[in-house]
C-alpha cells in the first residue's frame, strides 16, 4: 500500500518550508518546459522547410542540396524499416534471453548474467556502428549476402527485397547492428516485467505439475502482456532514435531501392551526416524538419510503451 | 472514570472524534493522561488505540484527508487549535515507533539531530546532552566507544533504545511509544520495560501495546479500547483484576484463557 | 498419457534449450565486440596517446585534448543536470501525490528518458550554438545535462520511495521542518541509490556522439575555453574511423577502446559495490 506523505501548502509550517517546496517543483516544472522547447525551437527551425515544401515533404523522395528540392520519404522509410526488421530479430531473442535470466539460469549465475546483458546495454553505440562497418560488414558482405542474393534474391515475389551487390553496408546490416544494440534493452525490461508475477502464482501452476514453458507460456507471459508490449515499444523507440549503430554502416544513400541489400539512409544518419555541412537556409530547415518527424514518432512510439508499462504497474499495484 | 488518586492530569481529551476521509476511527474520547505516570491503551487490533496516540502530537498531519475534531489540552492548551505550532508541540510530545527508525547517520549525529532544532549548545554541552540522553536509555555503556558509527549498525534492541534516547534528547515532557517492542526479540523488551520504568520519573508516557502482559507489567493505567470508542480506563491493577464492563473482562480473559 | 507427458517434456525441452541458446547469442556479442576492440585497441594504445593533441592524417599525435575535453564536458554536464535532477525526482517522490503536475512531469519524463539523443543535439543547436554564432563546449556540455536530468530524475524518485514512511514520521516527531526532514533525512537515507542513478548517467553521456555533433563539434587542438569548439572522444572516434587515414583509424580504436572500458568500469563498478552497500543496512 504506498501511501505516501503528502505536504500540502498549508501544513509546510515555515518560509523555508515553502521555499524548497517551491524550488522542487520548479524543477519538476522545468521538464514540461524542456519538452515545450525542444518542440519549439524544431517547428520554429523547420518553418522555413515547411513554407517551402509543406505536406510534399513527407512524401517526396527527391533529396537534392543542390537544387534546394528536399523530401524525407528516403530517410524516414529507412528509420521505419531498420527500426522494424532490428525488432523483428531482437524481440526473440530478448524473450529467450529474459526467460533464461527469469525461470532457467541458476540462481549464482543470475545476477553475473543480469549484469552482463546491462553491460551489453552500456556500450556506447558509437562502438557498435564502429564494429558493423569494420568486423560485422566485411564477413557479411563475404559470407551472408552471396547466400541471400542466391537463394532469397531469386524468390519470387519478394526476390527483389533480397538482391543487390554484396556490399556489406546498407539497410540489413544497419537493422542487423541496431538489433543487436537494441536487444539487451528489451531483455532487460522484460525481465523485469516477467519478475512481477507473483511467485505464488507460478508456484500454484508448478504444483499442478506444469513444466517451467507451460508456466512462462500459460502464467507469465498472460499476466504480464501488457508490460511486455510496453518493453518492445520501448525498443522500438530505441531502434528509431539511434544514430550512431546505424550512420556507420547505412550506406548514407539518399535514393529509395526495394532491396535491403541496397545502401539507404534514416533520418538521424542523415542529420549527423550532412547537418554541419548544409548550407543555406532551406537545406539546414528540412534537416530540422527531419528531426522533428523523428521526434515526433519516437515521441508517440514512447508515449505507447510508457502507458502500457504503467497499465501493468496499476495492475500489480492492486493485485497487491 | 479517572481514578481515584490525587493526580495532576498531563493530557486531557474531550469530545475526541477522528476521520480518515469518511470513515470514523475514534469516537466520542474523553481521557484524561495523568503527569509522570505511564498510561496504556489495550484493544484489538483497528480498535483505534495508535490512532488516538497519533492525536498527540498531530502525527494525522502528515497526510491528506485524516482529521480530528474535539479537545486535546495539554496542560491546559488545546493542542488541536489551528494556532498551534506543531514543531513546538511535537518538541513538547516526543514519539517512539513500532520499528526502530535510526536515521542515516551517526549514533552521535542521531542523538543531536534534534537537540539542534532548538538548542545552540556548545561542543562540551552537546556532548554532556548526547551522553545524557543515552544514559537515561541505558545504551551509554554499549555505544559511548562507538558514537561516530552508523546507527543503522546496531541490534535491533539498542537501535530503539537510541530512538528512545534520540526522542528524549531534546527534553519532552510527554513521551508516545507505538508498539515499541513489537518488533524486538524478549531480552530486549525486557529492556525496553525497565527502561520505561525508569523513565516515567520525568515523562509522562503513554504506550500502545498489544501485549496485555506487558500493559500489566509496566502500565499505572490501562485504557481498553475497541471500535474506536474508549470501553474502560482506570487503574491498572483494577482494569486486569476486577473490570467494570463486560467488553474487557471478555477481551482480558480470552487473551489469558 | 504417455505420448502427451512426451510431447509436453519435449516441448518444454526445445524451447528451453532456444531459449539457453538466445541467452548465448547475447553474450556472444558482447565477447565479439570486446574482443574486436581489444584486438585493434590494445597496438594503437600507447603514451602517446594520452600526451599528445590529435594530429593532422599522416603524423603521429594522441588523443589527450580530446580525452579533456570529454572530462570537461561530461563533468560540467553531470554538474549542470544533476542538482535539477534531484530537485525534481524529489518534487515527485515527496510532493507529487497530488495535483496534475506531478503525473505530467513523470509521463514526460520517461519520455525524455529515451528521446533520441540526435534530436538534443538539434535543439541545443538552435537553442544556443546559433544564438551565439559558434560552436562551444558550453553547448557541448549543456546537451549532456539534458540528457542527464531524466536519469537523475527517475533513480531520484524511485530511491526516495523505497525509504519507508516511518523515518519520514520519526524525523517529524521530533518537531522537524520538512525541508529540513528531506535534506538531512529522506535523501540522505537515499543517497547510495542516488548516487548510483548519477554515476549511470555519466556512464551513459560519456559514449554519446549524436549530440555533440552539432554542438561542441571537435578542434583539432588543445583548448580548455569553454566558450570555444572542444574536441571529444566520442566524435574524434566518429571523424577517424569514418576516415580513410590507417593511423587515423588505428587512434579511433584506441579512442573506442578508452572509451568502452571506462564505461564497462563504471558500470560494473556501481553495480557490484552499490549493491553491497544498499543490500547490507
Amino acid at each position: 500500500m504506498p501511501n505516501f506523505l503528502r505536504y500540502t501548502r498549508s501544513k509546510l509550517q515555515n518560509w523555508p518550508d515553502v521555499l524548497f517546496r517551491g524550488v522542487t517543483r520548479l524543477s519538476a516544472l522545468f521538464v514540461l518546459i524542456l519538452l515545450a522547447a525542444i518542440i519549439g525551437s524544431l517547428v520554429m527551425g523547420s518553418l522555413p522547410a515547411i513554407k517551402t515544401f509543406g505536406f510534399h515533404f513527407l512524401v517526396s523522395s527527391e533529396w537534392d542540396p543542390v537544387a534546394d528540392q528536399f523530401g524525407a520519404l528516403t530517410p524516414i522509410i529507412g528509420t521505419l524499416v531498420t527500426a522494424s526488421i532490428a525488432l523483428l530479430i531482437a524481440v526473440p531473442i530478448s524473450f529467450g534471453i529474459s526467460l533464461f535470466l527469469t525461470e532457467l539460469s541458476p540462481r549464482w549465475l543470475r545476477r553475473p548474467l543480469g549484469i552482463a546483458v546491462e553491460l551489453l546495454a552500456g556500450i556506447p553505440s558509437i562502438i557498435y556502428g564502429m564494429w558493423g562497418l569494420f568486423v560485422f560488414a566485411p564477413l557479411f558482405a563475404d559470407h551472408v549476402e552471396p547466400w541471400i542474393n542466391d537463394h532469397l534474391g531469386t524468390l519470387p515475389m519478394i526476390g527483389s527485397f533480397f538482391s543487390g551487390p554484396p556490399m556489406g553496408i546498407g539497410i540489413l546490416t544497419a537493422s542487423i547492428i541496431l538489433a543487436i544494440m537494441v536487444i539487451p534493452f528489451i531483455a532487460s525490461v522484460m525481465r523485469d516485467v516477467f519478475e512481477v508475477v507473483p511467485a505464488l502464482l507460478k508456484e500454484s501452476a508448478y504444483g499442478l505439475g506444469a513444466t517451467t514453458w507451460e508456466v512462462v507460456w500459460n502464467i507469465v507471459v498472460p499476466y504480464t502482456k501488457v508490460g511486455v508490449a510496453g518493453g518492445i515499444m520501448l525498443g522500438l523507440g530505441r531502434a528509431l532514435g539511434e544514430t550512431m549503430a546505424v550512420t556507420f554502416v547505412i550506406g548514407n544513400a539518399n535514393s529509395l531501392s526495394a532491396s535491403l541489400l541496397m545502401p539507404g539512409n534514416s533520418i538521424s544518419s542523415a542529420l549527423a551526416n550532412e547537418f554541419n555541412e548544409a548550407v543555406g537556409e532551406i537545406y539546414t530547415s528540412s534537416l530540422i524538419e527531419l528531426g522533428l518527424i523523428l521526434f515526433f514518432i519516437t515521441f508517440v512510439v514512447l508515449a505507447l510503451a510508457r502507458f502500457m508499462l504503467y497499465k501493468l504497474a496499476k495492475r500489480e499495484g492492486k493485485a497487491a | 472514570m479517572i481514578s481515584e488518586n490525587a493526580i495532576t492530569p498531563k493530557l486531557i481529551v474531550r469530545d475526541l472524534s477522528f476521520h480518515y476521509g469518511n470513515d470514523r476511527a475514534l469516537n466520542n474520547i474523553n481521557l484524561v493522561i495523568p503527569e509522570k505516570k505511564v498510561t496504556a491503551f489495550i484493544g484489538p487490533s483497528g480498535c483505534g488505540k495508535s490512532t488516538l496516540l497519533r492525536t498527540f502530537n498531530r502525527m494525522y498531519e502528515l497526510y491528506p484527508k485524516q482529521k480530528a475534531s474535539g479537545e486535546i489540552l495539554l496542560d491546559g492548551e488545546d493542542i488541536l487549535s489551528k494556532r498551534q505550532n506543531l514543531n513546538a508541540l511535537r518538541a513538547k510530545v516526543g514519539m517512539v515507533f513500532q520499528k526502530p527508525t535510526p536515521f542515516p547517520m551517526s549514533i552521535y549525529d542521531n542523538i543531536t539531530f534534534g537537540v539542534k532544532l532548538y538548542e545552540n549548545l556548545n561542543q562540551h554541552d552537546m556532548n554532556d546532552r548526547v551522553e545524557w540522553a543515552l544514559k537515561k536509555a541505558a545504551l551509554w555503556n554499549e555505544v559511548k566507544d562507538k558514537l561516530k558509527h552508523s546507527g543503522n549498525s546496531l541490534s535491533g534492541g539498542q537501535q530503539q533504545r537510541l530512538c528512545i534516547a534520540r526522542a528524549i534528547a531534546i527534553k519532552p515532557e510527554v513521551l508516545l511509544l507505538d508498539e515499541p517492542s513489537s518488533a524486538l526479540d524478549p531480552i530486549s523488551t525486557a529492556a525496553i520495560e525497565e527502561l520505561i520504568d525508569e523513565l516515567k520519573k520525568e515523562f509522562t508516557i503513554v504506550i500502545v501495546t498489544h501485549n496485555m502482559q506487558q500493559a500489566a507489567r509496566i502500565s499505572d493505567i490501562t485504557a481498553y479500547m475497541y471500535l474506536g470508542e474508549l470501553i474502560e480506563v482506570g487503574n491498572t491493577d483494577t482494569i486486569f483484576t476486577n473490570p467494570k464492563r463486560k467488553e474487557t473482562e471478555g477481551y482480558i480473559t480470552g487473551r489469558f484463557g | 498419457m504417455f505420448t502427451l507427458y512426451t510431447r509436453r517434456r519435449l516441448i518444454n525441452w526445445l524451447t528451453l534449450g532456444t531459449s539457453s541458446l538466445a541467452m548465448a547469442f547475447g553474450l556472444f556479442w558482447l565477447g565479439w565486440i570486446l574482443f574486436t576492440l581489444l584486438q585493434h585497441g590494445l597496438p594503437g594504445l600507447s603514451l602517446a596517446v594520452f600526451a599528445q593533441n590529435t594530429p593532422p592524417p599522416g603524423s603521429q599525435g594522441g588523443l589527450l585534448n580530446a580525452i579533456a575535453g570529454s572530462l570537461m564536458m561530461t563533468i560540467l554536464g553531470t554538474l549542470i543536470g544533476t542538482p535539477i535532477g534531484i530537485l525534481a525526482g524529489t518534487y515527485l517522490a515527496e510532493f507529487g501525490q497530488h495535483g496534475w503536475l506531478a503525473p505530467v512531469t513523470r509521463f514526460i519524463n520517461d519520455i525524455l528518458l529515451s528521446a533520441p539523443s540526435i534530436v538534443i543535439g538539434l535543439f541545443v543547436y538552435e537553442m544556443y550554438v546559433v544564438r551565439s554564432k559558434h560552436f562551444s563546449g558550453w553547448a557541448g556540455a549543456l546537451a549532456l545535462a539534458i540528457l542527464v536530468i531524466p536519469i537523475v530524475i527517475r533513480t531520484t524518485e524511485n530511491m526516495l520511495r523505497l525509504v519507508p514512511n516511518s523515518l519520514r514520521e520519526a524525523s517529524a516527531a521530533l518537531g522537524t521542518p520538512q525541508w529540513k526532514t528531506i535534506s538531512l533525512v529522506t535523501l540522505k537515507a537515499a543517497r547510495a541509490g542516488i548516487l548510483t542513478g548519477v554515476l549511470l548517467a555519466v556512464a551513459r553521456i560519456s559514449g554519446e556522439t549524436a549530440p555533440l555533433l552539432f554542438t561542441s563539434l571537435n578542434n583539432q587542438f588543445w583548448n580548455s575555453d569553454m566558450n570555444q569548439p572542444m574536441a571529444n572522444l566520442p566524435v574524434v572516434i566518429f571523424q577517424f574511423a569514418m576516415s580513410p587515414y590507417a593511423d587515423w583509424q588505428q587512434l579511433a580504436w584506441a579512442g573506442a577502446l578508452l572509451i568502452t572500458f571506462s564505461v564497462l568500469t563504471l558500470n560494473i563498478l556501481v553495480r557490484v559495490v552499490f549493491h553491497q552497500q544498499t543490500s547490507t543496512h
